[in-house]
């Protein structure tokens, strides 16, 4: 009897333990499913879409094959491309096409929704308390985790389908438009690993995504300054630039998909591995105790700010100093790997020679400096939210610190910030040009102006921004919303040939493309002008609106 | 400071009133949090402000303190408009919400200097004794905190400010019994330096123990306000007594409530004010024995927080709906 007793607990227990981990795993994805309803979905709908819609433009933009060489030799002539969208392999047909001009996009979308989402799921549940309420039900350690990265993996593999599928569905070719997907999908999953490891390493959810993005940004240069230095193997240590070495539509080499796989297979065992090492809500890196005074320096609104702002701003100005110095080397010298045939010389000749190569290389890397820099705005922009909905502005404001007074601390950081990101990069654009193309002197004000020019329509998104924040404060998060479709509509509107009308709804579109074309002062002057009634207009707002 | 309040009187506010509103309205979309609230707090006094959760405590101290628009009714505080002059008058009052939420890198230290500085300076003598009474550790920081030693914080920064006005809402919610001692203590000091205090509670020994008078409001109005006895006539009390004889006609009078009778022993609440009455008919029969027990603070809270608003009330806002 008692031997009989015994034998059932035993075998009781042995699976029960291995499913004790993991107990109420399927009820997390559910919950998790059930609150990304929404957000989810509607990702995967504009990735697959945003790339459907870039192969049935190329059938009506390149009818024909003299059409599609004239394509294929003026990215060739033009490196700035491929530091943008990365190698061209095969831009003769749709597929190929849309590979290579949406697949870095496709690639970041997928890679960040998935990385926040795991974060959504996991730190940000211990961040706010919530986890502690779940936890304290049948729920397996390691439960939390598993189903975030469930979800976000759902959501990468979902995308690839789709977008495979909608590709496929304008005409593109189908074994390349599942070579392509998976190669998206599997880029979503890799930055599911990463967010998973995050998670893990940082104490906060934003420090989290913090941290996976800028794993993202450096993976990026990397690929980027591979592809532009003729340095392949570069690339090849890169996640992102793996996706473009599978080749989809011109080889589609399918072995290449082996490395992201294992990359996040590795990625998710290290997150694993380092989950049961950490207490519920704290991070691997144990606080240290503070001051139990505060210098005499911490006295105003302003001085609060700053130890607000100060770890996103440097880091933004490093991660922009690295990005400045890397492509002003880059630069000079880019005429060179654009090839020597008859063809290539005729187009160089068009684009004004080495020199007009490389003012238009410089011209695009302003503009897409300009673009990721205004992300900055609006993180800093959303501080400010964040601040209020954690009830963390009601004991400043009952002080005797006015709203303007808290405000202007802030949009110090969020306009003045901007600015010094900017300002940080395009001083290292002009050095590492400079040096490289040897006349810092004559070189680095060109260069450093025509950087600096990007800043009015930086402001633009700066103060969409606080437009929301003060008129709509519930819906502030629309701010990425409104960055997002300004980047879309100036990288993908001109190949796309939407109307001018939508064009000149991005800021980005009326910023004359220094040094490569003439300086105008006009449509600077109308981007502050739109930027200060839009701050204007958000700051009024919040004077007049109730706080919390 | 003081003199100012006593020689201004504007919008209805009596002088010594340190807080008057009148008629508050306010409403989320659909939702109406406050309905014609009123709040008078003399100068000087600890006034507690009590209601049962979501009655609208909370938001009534987010207008008082400007972070909210009120949509109609007359608010002064500090004899000042509190939406439009926010800033001046928060020089003058210190706060400590129900929810406290700290910067996670900045310390607690850091926090208490911070917040004293932007009121205009703190008493660092003050500072180190009141971390000493409430046994804060002020190196940790943020997010480390328990709920309770989140709210020492913001007592502290509070409580070491030179200010006329101390608004805490919920401030001992997470206190240990210890730190409700030495909370009470300090509400006494403030008391006799001759500031003004509005406590929002839940902790009925702590409102006993503290306040001069008390606000008792219940969906978004007030019910009640008066100093606790004058609120204990408004409740019932409870006899049992043994008669010398039957007990005729005491069903009859209308303050007698709940009446049993166990052949000479009855057991009835009555309405306090009516108490005379009662009891005279009572001795008019002959008394043997009698045991007379006032109403307890939870029956008196009980009684207003459960009840139906009375009926006059409730005409009265269907008058002022638009």
């Amino acid at each position: 009897m008692t031997a009989n007793v015994t034998h059932v607990v035993a075998t009781h227990e042995t699976p029960s333990r291995a499913a004790g981990a993991l107990a109420g795993t399927g009820q997390l994805i559910r919950l998790a499913l059930r609150r990304d309803r929404i957000v989810l979905p509607v990702w995967a709908l504009v990735i697959a879409f945003l790339a459907a819609s870039g192969a049935s433009a190329y059938e009506a933009l390149y009818p024909d094959p003299a059409e599609r060489a004239g394509l294929t030799a003026s990215v060739a002539a033009n490196p700035s491309f491929a530091v943008m969208f990365g190698p061209a392999y095969d831009l003769e047909t749709a597929g190929g096409f849309t590979a290579w001009r949406f697949g870095t996009i496709a690639a970041l979308l997928t890679s960040l929704i998935a990385a926040f989402t795991v974060t959504r799921h996991t730190r940000q549940e211990e961040d706010t308390g919530r986890q502690e309420l779940l936890s304290s039900a049948v729920l397996g350690r390691y439960a939390p985790l598993t189903a975030a990265v469930v979800t976000a993996g759902l959501f990468s593999v979902t995308t690839g389908a789709l977008l495979a599928a909608m590709i496929t569905g304008v005409g593109a070719d189908t074994t390349g438009s599942v070579a392509f997907g998976a190669a998206v999908a599997l880029c979503g999953l890799v930055f599911t690993g990463v967010a998973a490891v995050t998670a893990q390493l940082a104490e906060y959810s934003r420090t989290a995504n913090t941290l996976a993005g800028s794993t993202f940004g450096v993976l990026f240069l990397l690929r980027a300054a591979g592809d532009t230095a003729e340095a392949e193997w570069l690339s090849w240590l890169s996640p992102v630039g793996w996706m473009h070495r599978v080749r989809a539509f011109a080889a589609d080499e399918w072995w290449v998909l082996a490395l992201p796989a294992a990359t996040a297979l590795a990625l998710g065992a290290v997150a694993y591995t380092l989950l049961p090492r950490r207490d519920v809500g704290m991070s691997l890196i144990p606080g240290r105790p503070g001051r139990a005074a505060a210098k005499p320096g911490l006295r105003t609104s302003l001085a609060l700010s700053w130890r607000l702002h100060r770890g996103a701003l440097l880091g933004w100005m490093v991660g922009f100093a690295v990005m400045g110095l890397l492509f002003g080397s880059l630069a000079s010298g880019v005429g060179d790997i654009v090839g020597d045939s008859a063809e290539m010389k005729r187009m160089l000749q068009q684009m004004g020679g080495a020199r007009g190569i490389e003012d238009a290389f410089l011209s695009s890397i302003t503009g897409m400096v300009a673009m990721i820099g205004s992300l900055y705005a609006v993180q800093a922009t959303l501080r400010m939210r964040y601040e209020e909905t954690a009830l963390r502005v009601e004991p400043l404001l009952t002080t005797g610190v006015g709203r303007l007074r808290w405000l202007g601390g802030h949009l110090l950081f969020v306009l003045a910030g901007t600015a010094a990101v900017l300002a940080v990069c395009a001083a290292l654009l002009g050095v590492g040009y400079g040096l490289s193309s040897g006349d810092v002197g004559g070189e680095w004000p060109r260069v450093f102006g025509a950087t600096l020019a990007q800043l009015p329509a930086m402001w633009v998104v700066a103060g969409a921004a606080v437009l929301l924040f003060g008129l709509v404060p519930r819906a502030t998060v629309a701010a990425w919303g409104v960055a997002a479709a300004f980047v879309l509509i100036s990288m993908f509107g001109p190949i796309l040939e939407l109307p001018q009308a939508v064009l000149n709804v991005s800021p980005f579109t009326h910023v004359p493309q220094l040094p490569h074309a003439e300086f105008t002062a006009t449509p600077l002057l109308w981007l502050t002008a739109a930027a200060t009634v839009l701050v204007a207009v958000g700051v009024t707002a919040l004077r007049r609106r109730d706080i919390g | 400071m003081t003199h100012n309040a006593v020689n201004t009187t504007t919008h209805g506010a009596t002088a010594h009133e340190a807080i008057s509103v009148a008629g508050l309205h306010k409403t989320f979309g659909r939702t109406t949090a406050l309905d014609g609230l009123d709040l008078h707090v003399t100068t000087g006094e600890v006034h507690g402000f009590l209601g049962p959760n979501g009655s609208g405590k909370s938001t009534t101290i987010r207008v008082l303190l400007g972070l909210l628009r009120a949509d109609s009714g007359d608010v002064r505080l500090l004899d000042g408009d509190p939406w439009r002059q926010a800033a001046t008058l928060h020089r003058r009052l210190a706060y400590v919400p129900g929810d406290v939420s700290l910067w996670p890198n900045l310390s607690g230290g850091e926090v208490i200097d911070l917040l004293g500085r932007l009121r205009g300076g703190l008493d660092k003598r003050r500072r180190a004794e009141l971390i000493e009474r409430f046994e804060l550790d002020p190196t940790k920081k943020g997010r480390t905190y328990s709920k309770g030693n989140r709210q020492k914080v913001a007592l502290v920064a509070a409580l070491a400010s030179d200010v006329e006005l101390l608004i805490l809402d919920e401030p001992t919610s997470g206190l240990d019994p210890l730190m409700e001692a030495a909370f009470q203590e300090t509400i006494r000091e403030v008391r006799g330096e001759g500031r003004t205090v509005l406590l929002s509670s839940h902790i009925l020994a702590e409102v006993e123990a503290l306040c001069d008078r008390v606000s008792i409001i219940r969906a978004g109005r007030t019910m009640e306000t008066g100093t606790l006895d004058d609120l204990r006539h408004l409740t019932r009390t409870s006899i049992s007594a043994e008669l010398a004889g039957h007990p005729n006609g005491l069903a009859n009078l209308s303050h007698v409530h709940d009446l049993r009778v166990d052949d000479n022993t009855v057991h009835f609440d009555v309405d306090t004010d009516a108490l005379d009455e009662a009891l005279r008919r009572l001795t008019d029969i002959g008394v043997r024995s009698l045991t007379s027990t006032p109403p307890t603070l939870e029956e008196l809270f009980l009684r207003h927080y459960t009840d139906e608003p009375p009926e006059t009330e409730r005409t009265e806002k269907a008058r002022t709906a638009p």
